[in-house]
């Protein structure tokens, strides 16, 4: 559940400089740490007040909200989380019959299986025994990759900081839950839209909302399974799609699908050289072939035209031979005819 | 050394340095790096349109994804003549090894601009290592081959400085290079693909596919094939006095990268169509999305592939070069969808990212940066010709 899923050369560096970190051995399937914290918001509860967003900013330090929290306009436009903004709330369904409108509160989600900390190149981000997902800046370098794999657009990162920019998102007020004390949004709502507790038991409430009340919720907690679930859970009377989730895509975490090609990495360098070798071998056998074999065409070419030569040689020599031959029977029957006539005359 | 044949280059000697050719890129660089300054004073707000809902730009989008994927015809032409036997293409294999070369560190460049600390670039080795993210191996891989392609550029410098020992041993060292720039350049062009794999809503379906990062190698592969033609068309007429193959040599080389391109650009078209159908998403091509998806299919890849395969059966080199130029915005054209333009598809409107004139007046500065490195580099040392004294060796 930590990100320690090393599909890559995770066995040899990552296991040497991340060994602190490394899970025990012998867990295949890590299913959480038991009693982790979440966050439910039943968007049947809220009602776009954004104490939420005010308390988030206070106990934060940042600086106040922009548009004031009496100011209804503000959902005229979606938002979405920003540097100095770690939740915002908008308005997704604006019914105009009198029916209640929808809204749902933005923030990081805390998955289970987080994709910002499986990306990062740096290990800068931290899944902890007690739910929050948490950034440590030190470790930086300022890729963007969380900020563009975040399946929530929960992200947001210092553009406005030249040298010292960070990444930044809700913490689910880490430290004052270490300390005993709720979220700051939580302790804010006056609707009861957001309670805080141990995940499995927010799952349980939210299963049992839906039973008690089946016309008012959507039979179904956002967060418990999506993407491997999330830590922050949604519950809704109308269809999710409607509030931008992304219901129904996959469960299956995304660091697994992230990370599923990088098995294919130790097969390249395992067999990459062997078969490399193999079709340079090739390429040199056949240029050996090539040579071997116009040499042996020169060779026989050469002895072709020796043996020609020799022979041409040869029927020179035996006609030169016949010539003479003939030459000599020639003379030989001119003395005779000679001699015949001389004697004759 | 022998430097006489070698300084007359058209930027130097007679005319001096006040060509326009410098004067303009002395303009583009000095624009360059005043915005960089603005960038390390002022922050990536002041110089980028970048935004928490679109957090990779231009800077990423083509400096480092196009760049990697034009980059290719490094280890594509050096593998073809040093591993496969393909000799008649020797000498083209220097100019894209050096095209490479820059080209990654382009790379590099456009990353060092882009990193909100760059001065932890190093940090995933020394400090913290992330080796679940597909980021890291990419990182790893890139600082390894940058290095393998600088060792692999070093026998010029060597015959240009006259230092036998050392151009010895590098050429000794060939085979094991070119290995090693295959299986690292088969990694990171392809897990620059498996970067976004983590975004299946994010990414539009018709981009998104878990066959992503061979999509990446394979349009690599035919990027890199397309660059060697239009460096070579560039390159051939600014250095034509080096150039010592026949002009029946040099259309032959191209004929025969146009045929591989056009094989290339087939398979590739097929894994996409391939992808589309094993996750059924036909339905999708009649959507805007959908056209702008075919824009990219048929004017990019199908179109360039038909007019390779023209070029080469009627050896018509001006169709090939065409073919490569198209090829190439093609490339740059997918790695801005994947990056930016069909990545956050169904995000508001005016979220929409849109580089601004700094961005992309810091990667024109870039490209400018690498052409005139290439010429320096090309009018002293021996790229476009053999050296006499190195003829025939690897």
């Amino acid at each position: 559940m930590t990100v320690t899923r090393r599909g890559f050369i995770g066995g040899a560096v990552g296991a040497a400089i991340t060994a602190s970190t490394a899970d025990a051995g012998t867990v295949k399937e890590f299913e959480g740490y038991p009693g982790r914290y979440g966050l439910l918001h039943d968007t049947t509860l809220c009602v776009g007040c954004r104490s939420c967003e005010v308390a988030c900013k206070q106990v934060n330090g940042l600086p106040p909200v922009e548009q004031p929290i009496d100011d209804p306009s503000v959902f005229d436009t979606v938002r979405r989380t920003t540097e100095t903004s770690l939740t915002v709330v908008n308005r997704y369904v604006d019914h105009e019959d009198g029916e209640p409108d929808v809204y749902r509160k933005l923030q990081c989600m805390h998955c289970n299986e987080p994709c910002c900390a499986t990306v990062c190149p740096c290990h800068a981000f931290e899944k902890t025994p007690e739910g929050p997902v948490l950034y440590h800046p030190e470790l930086c370098m300022g890729c963007r990759y969380c900020v563009m794999a975040c399946p929530y657009y929960a992200l947001a990162y210092e553009y406005e900081d030249p040298l010292t920019p960070k990444v930044m998102r809700c913490t689910m007020c880490y430290d004052r839950i270490k300390e005993g004390l709720h979220p700051g949004c939580a302790d804010a709502c006056p609707m009861g839209a957001i309670t805080f507790g141990e995940r499995d038991e927010l799952i349980r409430i939210a299963h049992e909302r839906i039973r008690k009340h089946p016309d008012r919720y959507i039979d179904h907690i956002f967060g418990e399974h999506e993407f491997g679930g999330t830590s922050w859970m949604v519950l809704a009377g109308t269809p999710f799609k409607d509030l931008d989730l992304d219901e129904g895509i996959t469960t299956e975490p995304l660091p697994a699908i992230a990370t599923s090609y990088l098995g294919v990495v130790p097969l390249v360098i395992t067999l990459y050289p062997g078969l490399l070798l193999g079709m340079y071998a090739f390429s040199k056998r056949h240029e050996a072939v090539a040579r071997s074999e116009r040499e042996e065409a020169v060779a026989a070419a050469v002895a072709a035209t020796e043996e020609d030569a020799q022979a041409k040689l040869a029927a020179a020599a035996e006609r030169a031979k016949k010539d003479k031959e003939r030459a000599v029977d020639a003379a030989v029957k001119k003395a005779l005819a000679e001699a015949q006539e001389g004697g004759d005359s | 050394m022998t430097d006489v044949t070698l300084d007359a280059g058209p930027s130097t000697g007679k005319t001096g340095w006040l060509t326009p050719f410098n004067l303009i890129s002395g303009v583009i660089l000095i624009g360059g790096a005043a915005i960089l300054g603005v960038r390390f004073t002022h922050g990536l707000a002041a110089t980028t349109n970048l935004s928490n809902t679109y957090p990779w730009g231009l800077w990423i989008g083509f400096d480092v994804m196009s760049g990697v994927a034009l980059a290719a015809g490094g280890f594509v032409t050096s593998s073809a003549v040093y591993l496969f036997g393909m000799k008649e293409y020797k000498p083209i294999v220097r100019p894209a090894l050096l095209t490479g070369f820059l080209g990654y560190f382009l790379v590099v460049l456009g990353l060092l601009a882009d990193l909100g600390r760059p001065w932890r670039l190093p940090y995933p080795f020394i400090r913290s290592a992330g080796p679940t993210s597909p980021l890291f191996e990419v990182a790893l891989c890139v600082a390894l081959y940058l290095t393998v392609l600088f060792i692999e550029s070093t026998p010029p410098v060597f015959e240009w400085l006259g230092l036998k020992w050392w151009r010895r041993l590098v050429g000794s060292m060939t085979i094991a290079l070119t290995i090693l720039g295959l299986i690292l350049s088969t990694m990171h062009q392809s897990t620059l693909g498996a970067m976004f794999m983590v975004a299946p809503t994010r990414l539009h379906p018709l981009w998104y596919t878990s066959h992503i990062p061979v999509h990446f190698f394979v349009s690599a592969v035919a990027a890199g094939l397309a660059m060697v033609i239009v460096e070579g068309m560039i390159s051939h007429r600014a250095f034509h006095h080096q150039v010592e193959i026949s002009r029946e040599r040099f259309e032959a080389i191209n004929f025969g990268l146009a045929k591989a391109a056009a094989v290339t650009l087939a398979m590739y078209l097929a894994i996409k169509t391939v992808g589309i159908a094993l996750e059924d998403e036909w339905h999708l091509l009649a959507t805007g999305w959908g056209a702008w998806f075919l824009v990219e299919m048929v004017g990019f890849v199908l179109l360039p592939c038909l007019l390779f395969t023209v070029a080469y059966r009627e050896r018509r080199l001006v169709l090939a070069r065409v073919a490569a130029v198209i090829t190439v915005i093609g490339i740059m054209l997918n790695r801005f969808n994947v990056s930016f333009i069909a990545y956050n598809w169904n995000r508001p409107t005016n979220e929409i990212y849109v580089p601004s004139w700094m961005e992309i007046w810091v990667t024109v500065a870039f490209i400018t940066f690498a052409v005139v490195a290439f010429k320096w580099i090309a009018n002293h040392m021996p790229i476009m010709y053999e050296h006499p004294d190195w003829k025939g060796v690897h």
